[in-house]
């Protein structure tokens, strides 16, 4: 048997205006959890896409249980037993899960004894067992568009597991999830090692990273860094090579000043009976407030609200003292407020568009001369401006921004509100995807419009990063608000009993 | 992430470039065959011609492709031009010679610049319908304006009483074969070159061009950066339907009269024109250069079709071929591109 359940060598690929990889390689013992770790824009989904036969290598090889094989598509890899589970997920959201993991490859049933026709009771029990392999329950014919993000992300993973795979590729999976749906995640990792599938594994998240991986490879602007046994790393050495410098801080200083509530919700409650309700808070100008919560609690659902993209039934929000009416996102923006959605890709990127119109769009009505010709001169420096404030890596500020890789597609969206520079900005979940290094650069940009007198609603999954960088937090719980606590007494145990809080 | 060296490129982005734009680079090889096979192809009778029927359809490829680029379409396009047309014609019936069945008998000669705006009105509250019914009721605006071409069609029937319309104003009629210096730079061409200009400036230096970009390329994420996502799409609609209205009174003033047939199937010409020249039927993609190129290089097929002595029954099928080949295409190209 050979060493390596599957080895990559020499890969070189290259798109116009960049080298996306050069010389790139990966080997992959079966049976283990083998982590790819590098900054954003580093490779690693290319790397990913090239071996699931997605993009076509311009150089290199690819040896399957020892010999050489050619992936040309992604039919082909699932042939080998090679399945993948993307950064950006791609639903059909309009149909049901069990169509969505069994698209493509019905089980059939004789009609009469001759007709063939999709055998439905079949592919629904069959569906059912998957989900409870991914450790979930939902009903196999529920359109998979009710669901969650995370809960979409299981059922892509359940799909990859009904496949048969014997590596798997898991690009950013716990990206979306709550602390205890990557739990699940671990055990159905676990469940799989033990069936000796090999899983490579993209994250960003170091304790993650030393908690599950075997092995670790470490790439650095789409080159092979070296590959190490996870038992002997730490932290600090991979960020090191990760990023070519040491990083010691994982959260700036901060020294703003919360001032007068400018902000306040009453009795603010969704027309979903089943969504936000009854929520009373405050924000104060220079203000990070922080909303901790389980996927689930419904904060997304209540910034929403509060930016106008779901609507309310009853309550009223205050803003400097009067009341809003706020019926869609525009009205939103005209009052100075800002919000970064969830999910980047239904609500958040223009695939076809440039890097500048994506950064610019919603602060046109600033960069008018005449009250009607755009300055496009203007809006050329303010994007180059944020180019560089973020460090986004792009070959221009007219490439499309689908060409960008994930974490520095986030970047451009975060730039994005930057430009309109809102006294109200909402983020939810904005260090999603991002790679340390960045992160950093974004905690600094956020205590820097805070100091500024700036107001922030800060959402994130990561408990640390809510403690880390707020003033106070927040914490829902199936809707409603459970409690609130200070940074100086907010502990993850704290936080984690108001999340549970359930009626 | 290096830069690829770009000498080494070049090559390859030709062959790419070429690629792209096979319709396009097919229909100029069959235009120099043909100049070489029949030498009038390029005469100045021929060339006179091509222009002015290329400026009156790029006018209305102008208009649908705000349509295409937001994601929708518009299939009421020619009817509106054709309905346009009568009304231009009804409206600049040469009432000195008092002949039989003429419309409005008693009402003296209309100033022609009074008439394109009455046209333009008219024409303006069509696409404010189209644009309504398709932002605030969400109709598809492929079964919205379907809808539209039928009912103006009716309208037009119902108005001219299925008769063609002749016997125009002879200050209108000559509009359409006036010129500056050459015949070649006929009015109709300026007014086209004009639109041209406007729609340019439109797209790529106005905040509406823009916004219409970010809804084609993303509806719900062009709402949350409070993009007036309904508002622009009642304009694209209003806009286009002006400009078949223009397009209308022109081609009345060119051919001197109109009937109810007029302009009909106009909007898959447009379209068809709009795709070739790179307006992606997905949305969020398009150039008004690419749109004269397009509808430019359709005429020339046309009249290559023409001059090669091809049955009008033939050059039916040629031209059905190429829609279907240049959208099918248009969507290859991004698929591949993913
Ligand atoms: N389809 C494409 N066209 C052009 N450039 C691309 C394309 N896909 C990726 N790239 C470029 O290749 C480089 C590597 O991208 P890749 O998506 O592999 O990064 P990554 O390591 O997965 O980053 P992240 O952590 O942000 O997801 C980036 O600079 C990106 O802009
Ligand atoms: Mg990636």
């Amino acid at each position: 048997m050979a060493e390596f359940r599957l080895e990559m060598r020499g890969v070189s690929k290259s798109f116009p205006g960049v080298k996306a990889l050069d010389n790139a390689e990966l080997k992959l013992r079966s049976g283990t959890v083998h982590a790819l770790i590098g900054e954003n824009g580093a490779g690693k989904s290319t790397l990913m896409k090239c071996m699931f036969g997605i993009y076509k290598m311009d150089e290199g090889e690819i040896y399957y249980e020892g010999s050489k094989v050619s992936i040309s598509d992604p039919l082909s890899a699932l042939k080998l037993g090679i399945a993948m589970v993307h950064q950006e997920l791609q639903p059909i959201t309009e149909r049901s899960v069990a169509e969505n993991i069994y698209v493509g490859r019905y089980p059939i049933k004789k009609l009469l004894g001759f007709l063939p026709v999709v055998d439905h009771a079949k592919m629904h029990s069959n569906t059912e067992e998957l989900l409870k392999k991914v450790r979930m329950n939902f009903d196999p014919r529920q359109k998979l568009g009710s669901l969650s993000v995370s809960q979409m992300q299981s059922v892509e993973i359940a799909k990859a597991v009904s496949a048969d795979c014997k590596v798997l590729i898991l690009d950013e999976p716990t990206s979306s999830l709550s602390e205890r749906e990557v739990e699940a995640l671990f055990t159905i990792i676990a469940d799989l090692k033990r069936e000796n599938v090999s899983i490579v594994y993209i994250s960003h998240k170091m304790d993650e990273i030393l908690r599950i991986s075997d092995e670790v490879t470490i790439m650095r602007d789409g080159k092979y860094i070296g590959t190490w046994d996870s038992k002997e790393l730490d932290t600090n050495f991979i960020i090191t090579q990760m990023v070519g410098r040491e990083l010691t801080n994982l959260y700036p200083p901060r020294d703003n000043v919360p001032g007068d509530v400018i902000f306040e919700l009453k009795k603010f409650t969704s027309i979903n009976p089943r969504s936000f309700r009854d929520i009373n808070m405050t924000l104060r100008k220079g203000e990070i407030l922080g909303i901790g919560g389980l996927v689930g609690a419904q904060r997304t659902e209540l910034m929403e609200g509060i930016f106008g993209i779901r609507s309310s039934s009853h309550g009223t929000i205050e803003y400097m003292g009067k009341t809003l009416k706020i019926s869609r996102p525009r009205d939103a923006i005209r009052r100075s407020i800002a919000m970064l959605t969830e999910d980047r890709r239904a609500t958040g990127i223009f695939p076809v568009l440039s890097v500048e119109d994506n950064v610019s769009i919603a602060s046109l009505d600033k960069y008018l001369d005449l009250g009607f010709v755009l300055n496009n001169g203007k809006i050329n420096s303010l994007v180059q401006d944020n180019i560089a404030k973020l460090s986004i890596k792009t070959p221009s500020n007219k490439t499309l921004i689908k060409s960008l890789s994930g974490g520095n597609q986030q970047k451009v969206l975060i730039s994005r509100w930057l430009a309109n520079d809102p006294d109200i900005l909402i983020l939810d979940d904005p260090t999603r995807g991002i790679d340390v290094g960045a992160k950093y650069e974004i905690y600094c940009i956020i205590a820097d419009l805070a100091r500024l007198g700036k107001s922030i609603i800060l959402i994130s999954s990561e408990l640390g990063e809510l403690i880390g960088m707020s003033d106070r937090i927040l914490v829902m719980c199936d809707g409603r608000l459970t409690g609130e606590v200070k940074q100086e007494t907010a502990t993850q145990e704290n936080i984690m009993a108001l999340a549970t809080s359930f009626e | 992430m290096q830069r690829a060296t770009n000498q080494a490129n070049w090559p390859r982005k030709i062959v790419g470039l070429l690629k792209d734009n096979i319709i396009i680079v097919g229909i100029i090889i069959l235009a120099v065959v043909v100049s070489f096979l029949r030498p009038n192809f390029l005469g100045e009778s021929n060339i006179r011609n091509l222009l002015g029927n290329t400026a009156v359809r790029f006018i209305i490829a102008a208009g649908v492709s705000g349509a295409l680029i937001t994601r929708g379409t518009d299939l009421s396009a020619g009817r509106v031009a054709g309905f346009a047309a009568c009304i231009s014609a009804i409206l600049l019936q040469n009432r000195e010679k008092n002949v039989s069945g003429n419309f409005y008998p008693e009402m003296g000669q209309l100033p022609v610049i009074l008439v394109l705006l009455i046209v333009l009105a008219i024409c303006a509250v069509i696409g404010i319908v189209n644009g309504t019914v398709i932002a605030y009721f969400k109709v598809p605006p492929f079964i919205a304006t379907l809808g539209m071409q039928t009912l103006v069609y009716g309208i037009c029937l119902v108005y001219t009483g299925a008769q063609p319309l002749g016997n125009l104003d002879p200050r209108f009629t000559v509009l359409a074969r006036g010129f500056v210096l050459n015949p070649i730079v006929s009015y109709p061409a300026l007014i086209a070159l004009a639109v041209g200009l406007y729609m340019w400036f439109l797209y790529n230096k106005m905040r509406h061009g823009k916004y219409m970009y970010a809804i084609g390329g993303n509806e719900s994420a062009a709402e949350v950066a409070g993009v007036s996502v309904n508002m622009t799409k009642v304009r694209v609609y209003m806009l286009a339907a002006c400009l078949y209205g223009l397009c209308g009174f022109l081609i009345a003033s060119r051919s001197g009269g109109a009937s109810v047939n007029t302009a009909q199937g106009y909007e898959l010409e447009a379209i068809a024109g709009c795709t070739i020249g790179g307006v992606s039927v997905n949305g969020g993609v398009g150039r008004i250069s690419g749109i004269l190129i397009g509808v430019l290089v359709f005429e020339v097929l046309k009249i290559a079709m023409q001059f090669m002595g091809l049955k009008s029954e033939f050059t039916y099928i040629v031209q059905g071929l190429v829609i279907i080949i240049a959208v099918a295409l248009d969507l290859r190209k991004y698929l591949a591109k993913k």
